[in-house]
């Protein structure tokens, strides 16, 4: 097996697969600057959020609302999910049972549920707190970044699922791998602004003599 | 059918690919733990913990592209040019926005010192 140059960013197919892996090029490219572009715009809503940092307008901050533990849970859950998706794209690629692939796509939706329900819990908890995006124009640029984050996994939620329908309908072909390859880059990526999330937004904010 | 030489090629590959992911999440997670134990029982000043987050972070980051997402450097040309691009402009945009809003705020006089 040659280990040359990639036909696309990302896990490769490889030529055992014929002309899915030849497929494969255009589609992966084109999902490749879709993602950057996203990239961009999660950019700039981070931007919004720094220059919003001090605008509390006397309302809650970040120290009194952010809860370390259940971001550190959050976080945990993305970087699991991240793997069992590469074990799922692995069980694809090197073509072991389909069971094994949507048990591996099955844990890794879990997984992303249990990541919105979390998140969802510490949103009920901010608000709890007077920690509504209509108090302050830091808290309207909080629930803009990330719960945008957070639309972005139920997404990847929601193909997943219709992806997991149309293995169970149609099989382990040609459509079903490159919709499961563009997912596993969607949802890597997903953890990538995850982690530019937690550094930005939570871990500054517990630091109790910034907040 | 492949043949028997190239079975065990796609198995070593395999192994190869496996091991890749295993050591992405080993990496990540202990990129993850040290900020977190920082900030939950920092010794350090405050700026120095920031500083650390954010290399951390910046780190991590690399660490998923390189062991999540599979990018090297033997990607084809226009792949790379796509990403460093995309990072290009990135960065500009935001550097410039957060460059142009604090001086602003400065100048305006809305930034407690």
């Amino acid at each position: 097996m040659s280990d040359g140059i990639a036909k696309h960013p990302g896990l490769n197919l490889g030529p055992g697969h014929g002309k899915d892996d030849a497929a494969a090029e255009g589609l992966m490219f084109g999902f490749w600057v879709f993602m950057m572009s996203d990239a961009i715009l999660f950019g700039m809503v981070f931007a919004t959020y720094l220059t919003s940092l001090s605008a509390t307008a006397g309302g809650p901050g970040a120290s009194q609302l952010y809860d370390l533990t259940s971001t550190f849970v959050e976080t945990l859950l993305l970087l699991a999910s991240s793997f069992t998706f590469g074990m799922a794209s692995l069980a694809m690629k090197y073509r072991h049972s389909e069971r094994r692939l949507v048990a591996w796509l099955l844990v890794t939706l879990l997984l992303g549920l249990a990541f919105i329900g979390v998140e969802l819990h510490d949103f009920a908890s901010m608000a709890a707190k007077g920690g509504v995006p209509t108090r302050s124009g830091f808290l309207s640029a909080f629930f803009d970044l990330v719960p945008l984050h957070g639309l972005h996994v139920a997404a990847g939620c929601l193909w997943m699922i219709a992806l997991l329908g149309q293995l169970v309908r149609y099989g382990v072909d040609t459509k079903a791998k490159l919709g499961i390859m563009r997912l596993a880059l969607f949802w890597h990526f997903l953890d990538i602004i995850w982690i530019a999330i937690f550094s930005v937004v939570y871990l500054p904010g517990c630091m109790h003599a910034i907040g | 059918m492949p043949s028997g030489n190239e079975k065990a090629d796609l198995k070593a590959q395999e192994r190869r690919e496996f091991l890749s992911y295993v050591w992405g999440l080993g990496l990540a997670l202990a990129l993850t733990i040290v900020p977190f134990a920082m900030v939950k029982w920092g010794a350090m000043t405050p700026l120095a913990v920031l500083a650390v987050i954010g290399v951390l972070a910046l780190v991590q980051i690399v660490v998923h592209f390189r062991f999540f997402l599979h990018i090297s450097f033997r990607q084809k040309r226009e792949d790379l040019q796509l990403l460093i691009f995309s990072a290009l402009i990135l960065s500009i945009m935001l550097a410039g926005t957060l460059w142009i809003m604090a001086s602003l705020g400065l100048r305006m006089g809305m930034v407690q010192n």
